[in-house]
């Protein structure tokens, strides 16, 4: 936990970060990671640049950075108070968990279907 | 009486020792916050569900087969472009938001008023997409139990057994339809309050109340739908 003097400095604080400038920067970044993905999903998957099983982890990785831009900058959470960012992110782990738990039985649901 | 305070006395100024809210952020904001957390559990619960069916499955529809509508030329070959076009729509409804925002922390009440009009037709066009979307599946044959016929199927798969096609294809139609209909029920609610809000900025309230916390706390919610687009995007449409 922060330690800093809260008062008017904080109160200043809250606002702080998000200007116009940082706002356009922002979309910027977000509109260049979907073009990237449509870069891989359009040209380098269909051309065999990439292998598919290479791009499935690629598009779940940009699409994890943008979750944190948006979150982070357009939702502001990067400037709340860090007790309130951790209460957010922490119980995200729990859908972690359930990834991980439904991904492993899904593999094994693959083997109980009938061969055809 | 010393001037000396023993450590026991001294009054700790730390987060979370007392006097104040350690959050330091209003309560319907942090309200906000743990709903949009709890709307994260569901959306997720349904996204893994998909993923789940999908990894047990031995074959899916093939995403660039699928999805290749654009209005007006259906079936134009050229896959994911309308969807392309339907995610920039809502990314930049969400900075045109933030925009809103900023010029609420000025107290700059018509560009507040200007940025939420913006966010509020962006919030549109993405439902009348969607809507196109929807519609251009359904002609396809896709609904809530009900897929397009044998002969059709064979060209949205790449791979895969062809008597297995319609099992894969139903789960498929019945996961699309729920989830972005949820989506897009978030997105229609988003548009409802944002127009409440604008009406409340227009008529002056939070002029009045010398505070645009309100446009703050619905912008959370409407970056919270855009945020999950980015995740239905990813797993329907490229994956």
């Amino acid at each position: 936990m922060s330690s800093e003097p809260t008062g008017a400095h904080a109160e200043h604080g809250e606002h702080e970060g998000m200007t116009k400038k940082k706002i356009i920067q922002i979309f910027g970044v977000l509109l260049g990671i979907t073009v990237i993905e449509f870069i891989i999903a359009l040209w380098l998957v269909p051309k065999g640049h990439i292998p598919l099983h290479w791009a499935n982890p690629i598009y779940i990785v940009l699409t994890l950075l943008k979750a944190f831009y948006i979150v982070a900058y357009f939702m502001h959470l990067k400037f709340e108070k860090i007790g309130l960012a951790l209460a957010i992110i922490v119980p995200i782990l729990f859908i972690i968990g359930l990834i991980l738990v439904l991904t492993n039985e899904s593999h094994y649901w693959v083997d109980l279907r009938p061969k055809l | 009486m010393s001037a000396q305070v023993s450590p026991i006395d001294e009054v700790k100024t730390t987060p979370w020792s007392g006097g104040k809210s350690p959050f330091d952020v209003e309560y319907g904001k942090m309200m906000m916050w743990f709903f949009l957390l709890s709307d994260a559990f569901t959306f997720s619960s349904l996204l893994i569900s998909y993923g789940a069916l999908r990894f047990s499955s031995a074959s899916w529809p093939a995403p660039d087969l699928v999805f290749q509508s654009v209005p007006g030329l259906y079936d134009s070959g050229m896959p994911l472009v309308f969807v392309g076009l339907m995610t920039f729509i809502l990314i930049l409804s969400s900075v045109t938001m933030v925009l809103a925002v900023e010029a609420g922390h000025r107290m700059a009440k018509k560009e507040v008023l200007w940025w939420m009009v913006a966010t509020i037709i962006g919030g549109f066009t993405f439902l009348g997409c969607q809507a196109l979307e929807w519609s251009h599946l359904h002609h396809e044959g896709f609904w809530w139990g009900s897929i397009p016929n044998a002969e059709e199927l064979k060209h949205l798969f790449k791979g895969g057994t062809e008597a297995t096609y319609g099992t894969y294809a139903q789960q498929f139609a019945n996961l699309f339809f729920t989830i972005t209909g949820f989506h897009g029920f978030h997105v229609f609610s988003g548009v409802v309050i944002n127009i409440i809000i604008t009406i409340n900025v227009l008529v002056g309230t939070y002029a009045k109340r010398g505070s645009y916390l309100m446009v703050e706390k619905v912008g959370l919610y409407w970056h919270f739908v855009d945020l999950v687009w980015v995740f239905v995007f990813t797993f329907f449409y490229l994956v």
